[in-house]
Parts: C-alpha cells; sequence; structure tokens
C-alpha cells in the first residue's frame, strides 16, 4: 500500500490545533509509517507539489489569503477535514463578527490601549498585504468540507484516531473521554 | 421620581414575588426602567440588582433605554406579513424618519416589531401604549401619527382612525370578536351565572374532581392533558396551601380563542376556577393575562369586583361556610415561553420566564413551591358545562379520545376568520368549506410549534388523537411563499422566544434558520436538505420544554410534507454552493485602510 499524502495548514487559527496534532507524541513515528506530509507547518513545505489524499485545516477565514489557501486546499486534497472549533464555527476570532470592521481596525490601530505613537494614523495599507474580511468564516461556507473534528482544540487522540481510519479506511473510533470537552 | 417609585413597591408591600407588578408600573411611568429605580428596587425588596436587571432584559415589554412616549409594538407574525404588515412599516419609517426598532429624536414615538399579538384575524395590527390598533392601513398610520403628535389620548387616537369601538364602557376597544359558529359547551345561550358553582357545592371536593374525571375534558392548552387527573394529582399532594392559575398567556401565533372568552364570557372562566378551587381546595386563584392583552384589565377587574358582590368569590361563597376564593389577575410582560406553565409560574414570582425541571410538577410543587394547578382558559370553562350538564353530556360531543367541543381561532387566506366551536373531529375540508378558504397550498395546524399540513390530508380532523391543536388554524392559499412567508418567519420567532438556557434550543435553531436562509437564498445543495431534516430531529430529544421541542417542526413537517419546494430551491447537481463574494466581503475593510481592492486572483 502507497502511503496516503497529508497536507495540514492553519488558517484564522492559534496554532493550537497544530500543537495538540504534535501531542500525539512518539505515535509520530508510526503516522509518518502511513502518511506522507506534503504542504504543512510540520514540514514546512510552503506550496503543493502533489496531489494529497487528506487535509487538514485549523482556523476560519478571517482574510483574502485564507480563502485563497483553503481554495487551494480544497483543489489539491481528495478530502478535507475541518479541524477544532475556529475552522468549524470562526471560534475566537469570530468574537469580532459583531463588531464593524472600521471599529476593530480603528481599536487596533488607532484608539487602543496598547496602540503606541501614531500621529499619522497610518493603517497597515500596503496592497502585498491580505485584505480583511468583513467577518470570520467558517470553512464550510467557502468550499465543501468533508469532515468536522470539533473541540478547542480537539484531543490528540481524536485527531489520531480519525486519521487512521481515513487511513485505513476503518470505522472511526469516538470512545467518550475522546469528545468530552470539559 | 425616587418618591413615586417608593409609592410603587409599597404599593405591593415591598413583596419580591411581585416584581412584574412593580415593573410593569415603572415602565409606564418612565417608559423605561430607570438605572436609579433599579438600585432602589433592589435595596427595598432586599435583592441584587442583577436581581431585577436580569428580570428586566428578559421581557420584551421592559426596557433600559425609553421606547418613546408613544411606543408602538407592530405585530410581526406571519399572518401579519401576508395581510400587508409592509406598507405599514414603510408608512411608518416614512412619516417618522427612522428605522424600525428605534424611538424619534424627540423621544415621542418609538416604532418596535413585537410577536404575534393575538390578532391574526385582524391584521396588520400594532399595540401603542398597551391599546390595541386593528386592520392597520398606510393611511391610517399617517393619521396615527398626526393624532400622537398633537398628544392625543389613545381613545381620541381610536377615533382619529374612525374605528368602530365595540364592547362595554371599560373595554372600548377596536378588537372585534369575530364569532363565527357558537357552539354546545362555550358560547350556548344556556349558560346562567353562579348555576354550576352552586351544583358544584353542594357535592364533596372529590365528587366535583371525579365528574371531571369522567367527562374525559382534556386541557385545552395545548398538551392536553386530562384535567381531572390533574386536579387528583394536586389533591394528593396534600398541600396546606395550594393554588389556581389560569394560563392566559396565549402566545401560540395564531391563537386568539382565550382573548375572546376573556371578553365574552369572563364569568364563566372565573366560575370555573372558583369550582377548581373548591374541587383541590385552594384560597387563591391567579389568572396570568399576556401583556398584550392588558387592554382587558380594568373591564375583568370590574367583573371580578362583580362577582365578589354576587358572593360568587370572596368568603364562605354562595352561602357555603369556610369555602372561600378569590381571583387577582397577573400581567406578563411579553414573552412566549411564559405560557409554559413552569415558566409562568416563574414569571408569577416575579423571576425570568425560564422552564423549569420536571418533576416536581406544578401539582407537586408550583407557585410559591405550593402545589398548583395550572389550566388553559379554555378548559376551566369547559369544566362549568360539565358540572352543569354532566359528564356522560360533555361526553356526548367529540371523538372517543378528545370529548367535547374545541374553540378553534381560524385566521390567514379565507373569507370568515374568526372564533369556530366546533365538535372535536371535525376535518379539514369541512373547515374549509365554513370559513370559505380557496386553493389552500397547506394549513398550519397548532401554530408554529405544531403542523403544517397539504391537501392530500385535509381529510384528517382535529382531535388529540389525529391533528392535535390548542386551537390555532391557518390557511396558507397557493400564491403564498411558504417557505419564506411561514417556515422562516416562525424559526425567527422561536429563535427570539427561546430563554436560552438550554444550548442547542439556543444554537440549533439559529444553525437551522441560517440553513433554511442559505437554500432560501439558492446557495442550498439536495445535502442541505438532507442535514436540515436529520438536524430538525435533534432538538425534541435534548432541550428542556416544549418550546425548543418543538422548535424545528416548521421545518420537519415541511419537509416531510413539501419537499419538492425545498428541492425546486437546491442545486440539485451541485455538491457544493458556496454564497461567498471576495468583492464585498473585502469593501469595508478596504475602504477604511485606504487601498484598492486586488480581486486579481
Ligand atoms: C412554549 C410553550 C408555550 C405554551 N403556551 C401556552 C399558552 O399560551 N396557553 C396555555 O394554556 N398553555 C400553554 N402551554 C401549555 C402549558 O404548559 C400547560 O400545559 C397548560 O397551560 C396546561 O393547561 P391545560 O391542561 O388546561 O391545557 C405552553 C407550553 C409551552 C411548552
Ligand atoms: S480551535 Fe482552539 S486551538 Fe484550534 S485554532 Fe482555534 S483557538 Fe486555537
Ligand atoms: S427548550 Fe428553549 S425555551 Fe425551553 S427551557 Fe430550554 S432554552 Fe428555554
Amino acid at each position: 500500500m502507497s502511503k496516503k499524502i497529508l497536507a495540514t495548514t492553519s488558517l484564522a487559527g492559534c496554532f493550537g490545533c497544530h500543537m495538540s496534532f504534535l501531542d500525539i507524541d512518539e505515535r509520530i513515528l508510526e503516522l509518518i509509517e502511513l502518511v506522507e506530509f506534503n504542504k504543512s507547518p510540520i514540514d514546512d513545505i510552503k506550496t503543493f507539489t502533489k496531489e494529497c489524499d487528506i487535509g487538514l485545516i485549523e482556523g476560519g477565514c478571517c482574510n483574502s489569503e485564507n480563502i485563497e489557501v483553503l481554495k487551494e486546499f480544497r483543489k489539491h486534497c481528495k478530502i478535507l477535514v475541518s479541524v477544532g472549533e475556529c475552522a468549524i464555527m470562526g471560534g475566537l476570532p469570530a468574537l469580532r463578527n459583531g463588531i464593524s470592521i472600521k471599529e476593530c481596525l480603528e481599536e487596533a490601530y488607532l484608539n487602543g490601549p496598547t496602540v503606541g505613537e501614531n500621529t499619522e494614523k497610518i493603517m497597515p495599507n500596503d496592497p502585498e498585504l491580505p485584505m480583511l474580511l468583513d467577518k470570520v468564516y467558517p470553512c464550510h461556507e467557502i468550499v465543501k468540507i468533508d469532515y468536522f473534528l470539533p473541540g478547542c482544540a480537539p484531543r490528540a487522540d481524536l485527531i489520531w484516531n480519525a486519521l487512521v481510519a481515513l487511513v485505513t479506511g476503518n470505522e472511526l473510533e469516538l470512545p467518550y473521554e475522546v469528545v468530552k470537552f470539559d | 421620581m425616587k418618591e413615586t417609585i417608593q409609592n410603587v413597591i409599597e404599593k405591593y408591600n415591598r413583596d419580591r414575588n411581585r416584581l412584574m407588578d412593580i415593573l410593569i408600573a415603572i415602565q409606564n411611568m418612565h417608559q423605561h426602567i430607570p438605572e436609579d429605580a433599579v438600585s432602589i428596587i433592589a435595596d427595598q425588596l432586599g435583592i441584587s440588582k442583577v436581581d431585577v436587571k436580569q428580570t428586566i432584559t428578559f421581557y420584551h415589554f421592559f426596557t433600559l433605554t425609553p421606547v418613546g412616549e408613544y411606543a408602538v409594538y407592530l405585530n410581526d407574525s406571519a399572518v401579519a406579513n401576508i395581510k400587508g404588515r409592509a406598507e405599514v412599516v414603510q408608512a411608518f419609517e416614512d412619516e417618522l424618519g427612522i428605522p424600525f426598532n428605534s424611538v424619534t429624536t424627540d423621544g415621542l414615538i418609538g416604532i418596535w416589531d413585537t410577536a404575534d399579538i393575538g390578532m391574526n384575524d385582524q391584521e396588520p395590527a400594532a399595540l401603542i401604549n398597551g391599546t390595541v390598533f386593528t386592520n392597520l392601513t398606510s393611511e391610517k398610520v399617517k393619521s396615527l401619527i398626526t393624532g400622537m403628535r398633537a398628544g392625543k389620548d389613545m381613545l381620541e387616537l381610536m377615533r382619529v382612525i374612525d374605528a368602530e369601538l365595540d364592547g362595554p364602557e371599560l373595554l372600548s376597544t377596536m378588537v372585534k370578536n369575530n364569532i363565527r359558529q357558537k357552539g354546545a359547551v362555550l358560547f350556548s345561550d344556556a349558560y346562567e351565572v353562579g348555576y354550576a358553582l352552586r351544583q358544584a357545592i353542594n357535592r364533596t371536593p372529590v365528587e366535583v374532581v371525579d365528574e371531571v374525571k369522567r367527562s374525559n375534558l382534556r386541557g385545552r392548552g395545548g398538551a392536553g392533558f386530562p384535567a381531572g387527573l390533574k386536579w387528583d394529582f394536586c389533591r394528593q399532594s396534600r398541600g396546606e396551601e395550594v393554588y389556581v392559575v389560569c394560563n392566559a398567556d396565549e402566545g401560540e401565533p395564531g391563537t386568539f380563542k382565550d382573548r375572546v372568552i376573556l371578553t365574552e364570557l369572563p364569568k364563566l372562566l372565573f366560575e370555573g376556577m372558583a369550582i377548581a378551587g373548591y374541587a383541590i381546595g385552594a384560597k387563591q386563584g391567579i389568572v396570568y393575562l399576556r401583556y398584550e392583552y392588558r387592554y382587558m384589565l380594568e373591564y375583568l377587574e370590574s367583573i371580578l369586583q362583580e362577582l365578589r358582590e354576587l358572593n360568587l368569590l370572596g368568603k364562605n361563597i354562595a352561602g357555603k361556610a369556610g369555602f372561600d376564593f378569590d381571583i387577582r389577575i397577573q400581567l406578563g410582560a411579553g414573552a412566549y415561553v411564559c405560557g409554559e406553565e413552569t415558566a409562568l409560574i416563574e414569571s408569577m414570582e416575579g423571576k425570568r420566564g425560564e422552564p423549569r425541571n420536571r418533576p416536581p410538577f406544578p401539582v407537586q410543587t408550583g407557585y410559591l413551591n405550593k402545589p398548583t394547578v395550572v389550566n388553559n382558559v379554555e378548559t376551566l370553562c369547559s369544566v362549568v358545562q360539565v358540572i352543569t350538564e354532566g359528564a356522560e353530556w360533555f361526553k356526548s360531543f367529540g371523538t372517543s379520545d378528545s370529548s367535547g367541543t374545541k374553540l378553534l381561532s381560524i385566521s390567514g387566506d379565507c373569507k370568515n376568520p374568526g372564533i369556530y366551536a366546533v365538535e372535536w373531529g371535525v376535518t379539514i375540508q369541512k373547515l374549509m368549506r365554513r370559513t370559505g378558504a380557496n386553493n389552500v397550498q397547506a394549513v398550519q395546524i397548532g401554530g408554529p410549534s405544531g403542523i403544517c399540513i397539504g391537501p392530500d390530508q385535509f381529510d384528517r380532523g382535529i382531535a388529540f388523537e389525529d391533528l392535535a391543536t390548542g386551537g390555532s388554524v391557518i390557511f396558507i392559499s397557493e400564491e403564498r411563499d411558504l417557505l419564506k412567508d411561514f417556515v422562516l418567519n416562525f424559526m425567527n420567532f422561536f429563535i427570539e422566544e427561546s430563554c436560552g438556557s438550554c444550548g442547542p434550543c439556543r444554537s440549533l435553531n439559529v444553525i437551522l434558520r441560517n440553513k433554511l436562509l442559505k437554500i432560501l437564498d439558492g446557495n442550498g445543495v439536495e445535502q442541505d436538505i438532507d442535514e436540515l431534516y436529520k438536524w430538525a430531529g435533534v432538538g425534541r430529544s435534548v432541550n428542556r420544554c416544549g418550546l425548543g421541542q418543538t422548535a424545528a417542526n416548521p421545518i420537519l413537517t415541511t419537509i416531510e410534507n413539501f419537499r419538492h419546494l425545498y428541492e425546486d430551491l437546491v442545486q440539485m447537481n451541485e455538491s457544493f454552493v458556496s454564497a461567498f463574494d471576495m468583492e464585498s466581503a473585502v469593501a469595508e475593510s478596504c475602504e477604511v485602510v485606504g487601498r484598492e481592492p486586488n480581486l486579481s486572483r
């Protein structure tokens, strides 16, 4: 059996889901027997070099770059999985969804207590920068998502079990301890 | 201000349980509950400010900011919308120059949305400072605004639009009762005030309970629990102090039969409560009257006084030594969930109307934690006829599982909306003929929490064992957009009215509504219909009260009976459609920071 190819990314997330992924500890040695990593912060491959079987998405979409990356993932991965609250619902970043983007930017760059001197009242506007979206979107509103792994972050065991199930084609094991959240 | 607030609090004996009454009085005086008032109330009642605030913020008609000297609350029910609400909204907004849900800068007029106010047979309708204005049009709105600007009082305002006023003096109102069909049990001409009560007190309380049990009278508020059995359970609780509560919250959109009973037959209702009081050994009865029916309050109080003078309420009633019973009226403040009996009890105790866990049931631990019988208005009225004519007579009407008659509130697309007293078992087809309903696409039975059926089921009958209803029947004609005009409106209603205690009720209904919107906007795929149906079924088993358990029924029953309407809207051959549009999503942020959107990719 040839190895399945895995890609992962963090969009508008805190990298906590990736950290949780790494909490599989020594099982990472088993994992690399099962899969080959492609685009992912784990091996630092920055662009897709192969068509992939599985894409894990952490974080929702808060800017134009997130949208592009997510669409790239959809194009190159057979199966896409939303990992964690941010990817599934927008999560913490989506707290800004009830506030106008103008107010958010002014708080961040002009009025906030941690803003230093900004006499020219500049807000980041370099054309190279990603553009902020009007709100934070969950991934499944942008592209088709095949599976959802809930949690903030989902437990390492849940990520592990899900990956093993996807790779081997066996049923996913979901013992209570793995999906309880408090 | 301090003094007037102080007086209000004294009037209710600084009783924490009367917080609703205190807040209603202050809201009326100041068009909101001022921050200072919150402090004074908390201080005087010996509760925290948060306790006061959490009650205030729960109810639609309590506000922390002023709602306008004239506060206009325009009904937003589905039927109001199909009867021309949009035109009325437009007229208000144009004339006042403000959007809905705001107040004019001079603070004179506020215009607000509100959930069904029980006037489905005369929509569009609004409450202005508690007075009902029905059959509104844009012309009438203009006259009303001129009248409000001239500082007219409510009676004058009704005259401004040439309203034909009905009812006795204390109840001068535009509201029409539209009784289209009288029945043997209710609205029969045979009713004689006090007769049944005198019959009852000549028997033992247990005999009265037995008679009601034998009649198979089932609760008319929706759930259909046998009334006699409920009374029996209450007796078995052996409380020293027990209560009879009449549920006159009538919040299910499309139901207005209790309103008509309260205006036409208040004595029948109060007599029924007294009989219940005798049967379970209660000294106190309470009518929980929805705020939307506040316009009847003075009138109902006067009827209570009349009954006291007839010695049908008060002490040693009808000469029966030791039988003391009186009734007070408790106003609500705008919350559908307070129709649920345990939420209603919480509300009567001055708290947020959050349903309690059951068991214990109200017959064990109810108002002030004492055994309490909560019955619907119509149930208590039916009791009077059961006692007068006997259980056998009562059972001769209706079907085997549903004895007696039922008042239906019929509205929507039919020629003669109004009240129909029918025998249980009557079919939808028959109702359509009687009410003049043509080209009917669907019938919504039992309000939003009930079911929506199509023509292939119009031979079914209204009965607990078939199409159960607390009284609401809405005809929906072929020209209506069933999903947008009704299902979406109903889902928004439940989202607005959820008390928020249970996660699935609070969140899942929003998720379902948003998915429905996705489909309505043309961005749905077939999988969305299947997921909607699957998810909608979850609420029934995971929520605490009937609201959350039935909130997804509009979606469930229309997917079951009108799946083609959904299929027509979704993109059947696609597996995914996104509504996301980059250009509009980045427009604002680019403008704020001052850059050109780069949409090349
Ligand atoms: C969300 C919700 C709203 C309700 N609203 C009403 C109402 O407005 N009037 C009513 O009589 N019963 C209403 N009920 C039913 C009551 O909980 C209770 O069953 C009823 O008042 C009992 O009286 P009955 O047995 O005479 O029908 C409601 C129930 C729920 C769950
Ligand atoms: S779900 Fe939690 S852990 Fe994962 S990216 Fe979001 S905030 Fe971080
Ligand atoms: S089901 Fe809804 S309305 Fe009922 S208690 Fe739970 S949250 Fe409140």
